[in-house]
């Protein structure tokens, strides 16, 4: 029975989320620590740099979780904490990139090239068909096929 | 007439999209912007190493001359690489060249790191919890700030300093800062 508890408890730990944040990094307040959690995650770790600075173990990710640890006890807001980050390493640092000029066509091109793609499907169907698509309408029998046409219909 | 026209919207397209590759992609993500530029050194006021019984180093210190300030570890490899150019630095009395000790786990690696190579710093501020490094910016060592005459930060070198990037770049740089209004 331990035996089967202890393999299951090793097939499961590997399948948890793996936290960086040390034991002896966490706040005593809750409310604060969660505010350092949720901040940490939006932060880009400059060594490994498609990791937050809360999933990443590099010691100046852990250095940057402390720092703002210690600007959120000190009474920082939130806001005031990504200005100081952003303002020694620049936007970069942040993982959602902010909404600014330069960044108008990161945020608004998707939306545009949406907006472009209902227009021109729109006018695809709104259109006149085309000759291809709509041929003349057929023209009428001629007297050879009337009859032929009457012979079938008879011939049952 | 129209439909002549709307045949060239996936080309125009592509050329915009081309267009933004051909400059994003050639940029190294690595290398961030110097934040610091054209401000004041950020306050710092760093510990001695053990080894100097002075008062360490502190921003306030950068005030009234052209100075280096260079971030540098004991477990950094590519400051070794630097080292021996820092050392030529001093000997050769070109530029005073300040040290940021960065993130020793070991108050004596620092030490010892630099009576094993030779210390080419005027003034060594400790650096183990990131505090300077983080206020300047760093994300990897060696990177060297060139500090003007009132303390403000006027280029950013990330990585070894060589004698190439020396004499394209930060000697022009410091002497053009010497020139600049007095000494």
């Amino acid at each position: 029975m331990l035996r089967i508890l202890i393999l299951a408890l090793l097939i499961w730990l590997p399948g948890l989320p793996a936290h960086a944040v040390n034991p002896d990094e966490i706040l005593k307040d809750p409310v604060l620590e969660g505010r350092a959690r949720e901040i940490s995650k939006g932060l880009r770790c400059l060594v490994c740099q498609n990791q937050s600075i809360d999933d990443s173990d590099a010691s100046l990710a852990r250095d940057l979780r402390i720092l703002v640890r210690e600007r959120l006890t000190a009474g920082d807001s939130d806001e005031d904490v990504l200005n100081y980050v952003v303002s020694r390493y620049g936007d970069f640092v942040l993982l959602k990139p902010p909404f600014k000029m330069s960044t108008l066509a990161l945020w608004l091109g998707p939306f545009f090239l949406l907006m472009l793609g209902l227009f021109a499907t729109f006018k695809y169907y709104r259109r006149e068909p085309t000759a291809v698509e709509k041929p003349d309408a057929p023209k009428p029998l001629t007297d050879v096929e009337q009859k032929r046409l009457q012979k079938l219909l008879e011939g049952d | 007439m129209k439909s002549r026209i709307l045949f060239l919207v996936p080309l125009l397209v592509f050329m915009v999209l081309a267009g933004y590759f051909a400059v994003g992609l050639t940029k190294d993500p690595r290398k961030l912007p110097n934040m610091l530029k054209g401000k004041p050194v950020p306050e710092f006021a760093l510990a001695p190493i053990l080894d100097r019984d002075d008062k360490g180093f502190r921003n306030t210190d950068l005030i009234g001359d052209v100075t280096l300030v260079n971030v540098f570890g004991s477990w950094c490899v590519a400051c070794q690489i630097e080292h021996p150019f820092l050392m030529e630095l001093k000997e050769k009395n070109l530029v005073p060249v300040h040290g940021i000790d960065w993130r020793e786990v070991d108050p004596t690696a620092g030490p010892d790191w630099l009576r094993r190579y030779g210390d080419p710093y005027m003034l060594i501020g400790d650096d183990p919890k990131s505090r300077a490094a983080i206020a300047f910016g760093v994300t990897g060592a060696p990177e060297t700030f060139l500090v003007d005459k009132k303390g403000v930060v006027r280029y950013k070198h990330v990585g070894p300093i060589n004698q190439q990037s020396w004499d394209e770049v930060i000697f022009p740089l410091i002497q053009k800062l010497r020139t600049d209004e007095g000494i």
